[in-house]
């Protein structure tokens, strides 16, 4: 069904010396959650590929299963309740290419914070409580890099230094409770990074930030992503901060990929009628940084019942009878511009098979 | 309740004029129903909880009907008969007889009267206090708050069993003073959970939005506050109920519940704690009615706080 | 901190010198208390010597002066019973309470503890079943119960354990298990739900992004978490210890405080059942300030005033 396209059919998308192997290729994952109320079908066969130093945005509403997808990748949800019920990731780890979704505990373990840094959303209740920052950041450092105590040390202050915490030797021995929010947020992002990995998955990381502090962090994470290289996952809902940041967009919308586009594509050529929607509740796109989505008219998704049909049909406006009879598959429409709509936006009419 | 089937949501005759807002909704209270019966089904230890209190409560009642004999009725010839099972045992005195010849088995069923009418009555009243001067001191803030908080710490503070013994030696065996006692000194821990919600739900800027469209102080206590306030009291209630059962045999164990003539669990307890080594049944039976007393009480109490407590609901645990 | 531990040791003074009110007053409730003491058959004429005797025909406020200036020294007069100063009687008998409450918390925390990590660590096994069964024994069984079983068990029966007194070093084993079952019932029920909600958090997920191993995890980061509930809980529990010993004290003829309140309290002596209950609630409220300091060790959030 869905998957037969992954967004690898796109060429260069004109920005030369970027197209690059991809270092991560995610298939058909699915991820489902067994509650008492009944099974919530959070991620329904999400595919999509990374290139190495490529920066990836992930916009939806949210519930769209955002975090959740990333999450799995590292087999971050809880399971139980989680499960994840179909899929692979293969991912150039330091010690070749692996599945993430079928590696072995230890060998998974090698991967999480060596290979992969990730960033959350709460910076608040991120860090334990119990243990100075310094100690959080060094602690994986010395796992992965076999350092010692004192340079592991170093190597914290260093990294405290490098994310912009002043006085960075004196926090060392701090407690999270004696950090801002924004303090707490840029001791998360030296935790994702101690190790040297090769991808940095954000998911919201400064949603629950003051706006001004919500810019120094993106600024913070792109000029570590242009120093260490990195390749990063940004998930987020606003569209302004995707749009400068992203090389490429991925839409989610009721665990599937709605819209998958490079970005300046994306704003300028909507294809699929829920993207269309969030583009038209921000008045002009590339004057409108930080404005967050307007949330469209209607629920978002039952998530209870496996998708048998387009999960936006009940709120979009070119609804026909095959969108409820059917999930749409990613149709290809431009060069590594794909889109999950039976409806041919650009003709305004069904499209034809 | 009917198993009406969803639609198949995939199937090719759906038609296409289906409403999927209905369906939605339909969805809903499907869920809500199953999740009701999965609830029950899956936490067994509610129902048996509430079967075992049942049983008690209908003893408590039908305690005339179900005893065999008068439980006061004193035979020194069958004194110290041993339970049915055992050599020298009988079945018109199932659970045997204690040293004056009263029968066990229907002085434990009407023991359970007094167990249940200090559990019932002490919370009852406990709750009432609490639940008042928990209001207040939350509403007026200020010094009446200190004063009554100051007032409950003091009454968590002392070992609690310290202060009803102390009490109940100083005013004497009766029930009425044990209801009282048990009453006035658990109250304490109803004023601060109650005035712990009050304050909860006072911060929460909810109240001053509603303060704000010109909601009064009445509107915020019957909206806002009670409604909170009825999950966390009622397990509360369920826990404090089986905790004052155990603290009425305690009493009576040390004879400082009511008058020994009334058979009740602790007062058979303490009779028959002398002669434990040659008719054990006498001292350890009537435990046996207090474990499972409590242990209803509280696999009751447990499901209800998962019932109750939205935060549990959701982790889908 | 400092400022914290002060704060709670203003607290507690207040709350002693509440709790000597409240004793005062306590004894007065009937309004008569020389009645109460008097034997059932003496005359008005007896009861109106005792009364005079125990100064309990003065007005109110100057008892209660005379009660409060001596009872902050220590000064509780005399036991009617043991015709000795009431205090001194209470200090002698402290060492036997103080060795059995902390035999039972001990056994409390030693099963209680690694039971209920385990259980919540593995939720829905074998040891989850088994931190929940004995978290439900130890609120369904009352311990004055117990007692008697263990002692029908272990004494009478098979004869492995003494019944009563302090004499011999394994007298001790009935009454503290006896008395810890109820603690052991509460630590294993706080432990296992501490684990369970703190295995949930998001730092834990932060962790474990890190690529820490399990039993780092657990140890590093849960189970420092799990211990300040256990703290704050081990200090409400203590004051529970002195109130069970009243049974089990009596029960197993152990010399200790809590006997010394059923004896006094059954004498009607009530000298003597003011400084029990004073020197108690004093015991309790120094052991959870003590609990305060240990909370403030562990919690940085209340070491660092912000
Ligand atoms: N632990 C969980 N138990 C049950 N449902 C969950 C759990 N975690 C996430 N979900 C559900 O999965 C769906 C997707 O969630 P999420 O990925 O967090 O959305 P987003 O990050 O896009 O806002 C939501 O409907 C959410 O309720
Ligand atoms: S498939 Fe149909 S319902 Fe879904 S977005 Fe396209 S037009 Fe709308
Ligand atoms: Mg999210």
């Amino acid at each position: 069904m869905t998957g037969c396209v992954t967004c690898l059919t796109r060429a260069c998308d004109g920005k030369e010396g970027k197209r690059l192997v991809s270092i991560l290729e995610v298939s058909d994952l699915a991820v489902e959650f067994n509650t008492i109320e009944g099974v919530v079908h959070a991620v329904n066969g999400v595919s999509f590929s990374l290139d190495s130093r490529e920066t990836l945005g992930i916009v939806g509403e949210s519930g769209s299963g955002k975090s959740v997808s990333m999450m799995s990748l590292l087999r971050l949800i809880p399971e139980p309740p989680g499960r994840i019920r179909s899929g692979s990731a293969w991912f150039d780890s330091s010690k070749g290419r692996v599945d993430l979704l079928s590696l072995s505990k230890t060998k998974r373990a090698a991967v999480r914070g060596r290979d992969i840094g990730f960033v959350f959303q709460d910076p608040m209740s991120s860090l334990n409580p119990l243990m100075t920052v310094g100690e959080q950041i060094a602690e994986s450092m010395r796992l992965h890099l076999e350092l010692g105590d004192r340079e592991a040390r170093t190597r914290t202050v260093e990294l405290l230094d490098r994310v912009g915490i002043p006085a960075a030797a004196e926090r060392y021995g701090n407690y999270p409770h004696q950090f801002s929010g924004g303090m707490r947020q840029r001791v998360m992002i030296a935790i994702a990074i101690a190790c040297g990995p090769k991808l940095l998955i954000a998911d919201e990381p400064t949603t629950a930030l003051d706006v001004t502090v919500q810019a120094q962090i993106l600024d913070l994470v792109k000029s570590l992503r242009d120093e260490l290289g990195l390749a990063v996952i940004w998930i987020s809902h606003d569209l302004g901060v995707v749009a400068g940041l992203a090389d490429r967009v991925i839409v989610m919308y009721g665990g599937l990929v709605a819209e998958c586009a490079s970005v300046d594509e994306l704003y300028e050529q909507p294809r699929h009628p829920y993207t269309e929607g969030l583009l038209e509740a921000l008045p002009r796109v590339d004057q409108d940084r930080g404005e967050e989505l307007r949330s469209i008219e209607g629920t978002p998704p039952d998530l209870y019942t496996a998708p048998g049909a387009c999960p936006f049909a009940p709120r979009c406006s070119y609804t026909f009878d095959r969108c409820r009879r059917e999930v749409p598959p990613r149709y290809v429409v431009n060069n590594g511009h794909d889109t999950a709509c039976f409806y041919d936006l650009a003709e305004r009419r069904p499209r034809s098979e | 309740m009917t198993s009406e089937q969803p639609q198949p949501a995939s199937g090719p005759d759906l038609s296409p004029s289906a409403d999927p807002l209905l369906e939605d909704e339909r969805g809903r209270v499907r869920r809500a129903l199953s999740y009701g019966a999965k609830l029950l089904l899956r936490d067994k230890g509610g129902m048996i909880g509430l079967s075992l209190f049942m049983v008690v409560v209908f003893a408590a009642i039908f305690a005339p009907y179900i005893a065999l004999h008068n439980p006061l009725q004193q035979d020194l010839t069958r004194s110290r008969q041993p339970p049915a099972w055992r050599d020298g045992g009988s079945w018109e005195y199932p659970l045997g007889t204690d040293s004056l010849g009263r029968d066990m088995f229907s002085r434990i069923v009407y023991g359970s009267r007094v167990s249940l009418t200090v559990g019932f009555l002490g919370v009852a009243i406990a709750l009432s206090i609490g639940l008042v001067l928990g209001l207040v001191a939350g509403f007026a803030g200020g010094r009446v708050d200190n004063v009554i908080m100051g007032g409950a710490n003091l009454f968590l503070a002392v070992p609690y069993l310290l202060i009803v013994v102390v009490v109940a030696a100083v005013v004497g065996r009766s029930l009425v003073n044990v209801v009282l006692i048990f009453g006035i000194t658990d109250a304490p821990l109803f004023v601060r959970i109650t005035r712990g919600e009050v304050l909860r739900i006072r911060n929460s800027g909810y109240v001053e939005s509603a303060v704000a469209i010109g909601a009064g102080r009445a509107r915020i206590l019957f909206d806002h506050i009670l409604p909170n306030l009825v999950g966390p009291l009622i397990t509360v209630a369920t826990f404090e109920m089986s905790a004052m059962i155990f603290y009425e045999a305690g009493l009576g164990f040390l004879g400082l519940s009511v008058p020994p003539t009334i058979p009740s669990w602790g007062n058979m307890l303490a009779a028959g704690r002398q002669y434990l080594a040659s008719t054990p049944w006498v001292a350890t039976y009537p435990g046996f009615a207090i474990i499972f007393t409590a242990l209803g009480m509280n696999l009751f109490g447990d499901w209800l706080r998962d019932v109750l407590d939205p935060r549990l609901r959701r982790k889908g645990r | 901190m400092q400022r914290y531990l002060l704060s709670r040791a203003v607290q507690s003074v207040l709350l002693l010198l509440g709790v000597i009110v409240l004793v005062f007053f306590l004894v007065r409730l009937t309004g008569d208390p020389a009645r109460l003491m008097a034997p059932r058959e003496a005359s008005a004429q007896d009861i109106a010597e005792l009364r005079a005797l125990m100064g309990y025909d003065r007005p109110l406020p100057v008892q209660f002066a005379d009660f409060f200036s001596g009872a902050i020294r220590g000064d509780f007069g005399n036991s009617v019973h043991y015709r000795a100063p009431a205090m001194a009687l209470v200090v002698t008998r402290l060492p036997a309470t103080v060795e059995l409450a902390l035999s039972a918390l001990l056994f409390a925390v030693l099963v209680g503890v690694p039971l209920g990590v385990i259980g919540g660590s593995n939720p829905g096994s074998i040891w989850d079943s088994l931190a929940r069964g004995v978290g439900l024994i130890g609120q369904t069984v009352p311990n004055f119960w117990i007692a008697l079983i263990f002692i029908l068990v272990f004494s009478v029966n098979l004869g492995w354990l003494p019944s009563f007194g302090r004499g011999h070093w394994n007298s001790i084993v009935l009454p503290a298990v006896s008395l810890g079952l109820f603690p052991l019932g509460q630590i294993v029920r706080l432990m296992r739900s501490a684990v369970l909600e703190i295995r949930g958090e998001d730092y834990i997920r932060t962790a474990y992004s890190k690529g820490i191993n399990d039993r780092r995890i657990y140890v590093a980061h849960v189970f420092r978490n799990a211990a300040i509930p256990l703290v704050s809980m081990l200090g409400v529990q203590f004051g529970y210890l002195l109130g069970g010993s009243i049974y089990i004290e009596t029960i197993f003829a152990w010399p200790g405080l809590g006997r010394m309140i059923a004896e006094s309290v059954a004498a009607r002596d009530f000298p003597l059942v003011q400084a029990v209950a004073v020197f108690t609630s004093l015991v309790v409220v120094a052991m959870n300030l003590l609990t305060d300091v240990a909370y403030a060790l562990i919690d940085p959030r209340i070491r660092y005033d912000k």
